[in-house]
């Protein structure tokens, strides 16, 4: 699955739509991952998951930074995203069925806030950029 | 995700054997699908499912000669299955969900045939090559 010119110039609009918002959006997307897919919780035995959490909201933020860097750099995303793609197979090991439950979250979280510009073609640039996004994350794993 | 210089070895050499039978396990493999995953039947509406029908062992057959074409060109299997990519971005259109459930046949049948050289890196290894020839099938549907 390879990103075109359309997708990647929707997804660099909808997320510059989005500018400081991203981190608030992160929060809210694990807040609602951890609410529908209870199972995911399990990586995060250390943190609070109550709503509001601090925690949250700064994990939040480092999904949504990790994804303005993925935006930037989406020409070349298995080198940009090198480092965490590192740390997932080495370290967290995060299973890949859980990073589809994220992107589904992420989706609906810009859907709520951003109904006008998530067109049915700027919901399917966002998918295939978080898929390949998601790709690149679990590319090291064995 | 890439393979080894191991895991080429250990497909390459393992299909030798494989190819003597290659028919036969593509059919049985296409049984077990049929019969442990009956949504799987959706795709051949038009053909005769039960075991040893001849519907069933000209359609192994094909399975088996495709794969056999992704091992002889193991270092550019996206080449090698160009085409029945395109078949299946846009005539097939088969959900990615079922590439899994096809592979996890397969190797169920290679380990129920090639016992003794099924160990836990032909495993891996044979698993990780199904996954590539399931991704290039599929890379073309978006």
């Amino acid at each position: 699955m390879v990103l075109s010119a359309a997708d990647k110039s929707n997804v660099k609009a909808c997320w510059g739509k989005i500018g400081s918002h991203a981190g608030e959006y992160g929060a809210e997307a694990l807040e609602r991952t951890f609410c529908s897919f209870p199972t995911t919780k399990t990586y995060f035995p250390h943190f609070d998951l109550s709503h509001g959490s601090a925690q949250v909201k700064a994990h939040g933020q480092k999904v949504a930074d990790a994804l303005t860097q993925a935006v930037a750099h989406m020409d070349d995303l298995p080198t940009a995203m090198s480092a965490l793609s590192d740390l997932h197979a080495y370290k967290l090991r995060v299973d890949p069925v859980n990073f589809k439950f994220l992107s589904h979250c992420l989706l609906v979280t810009l859907a709520c806030h951003h109904p006008a510009e998530f067109t049915p073609a700027v919901h399917a640039s966002l998918d295939k950029f978080f898929s390949a996004v998601s790709t690149v994350l679990t590319s090291k794993y064995r | 995700m890439s393979l080894t210089k191991a895991e080429k070895a250990i497909i390459l050499s393992m299909w030798g054997k494989i190819s003597t039978q290659a028919d036969a396990i593509g059919t049985q493999a296409l049984e077990r699908l049929f019969a442990s995953y009956p949504q799987t039947k959706t795709y051949f509406p038009h053909f005769d499912l039960r075991p040893g029908s001849a519907h069933l062992r000209t359609h192994g057959a094909k399975v088996a000669a495709a794969l056999g074409d992704a091992v002889k060109s193991i270092d550019n299997i996206a080449g090698a299955l160009s085409k029945l990519s395109e078949m299946h971005a846009y005539v097939l259109r088969v959900d990615p969900v079922n590439f899994k459930l096809l592979s996890h046949c397969l190797l169920v049948t290679v380990a129920s045939h090639f016992p003794a050289d099924f160990t836990a890196d032909a495993h891996t290894a044979w698993d990780k090559f199904l996954s590539i020839v399931s991704c290039v099938l599929t890379e073309k549907y978006r």
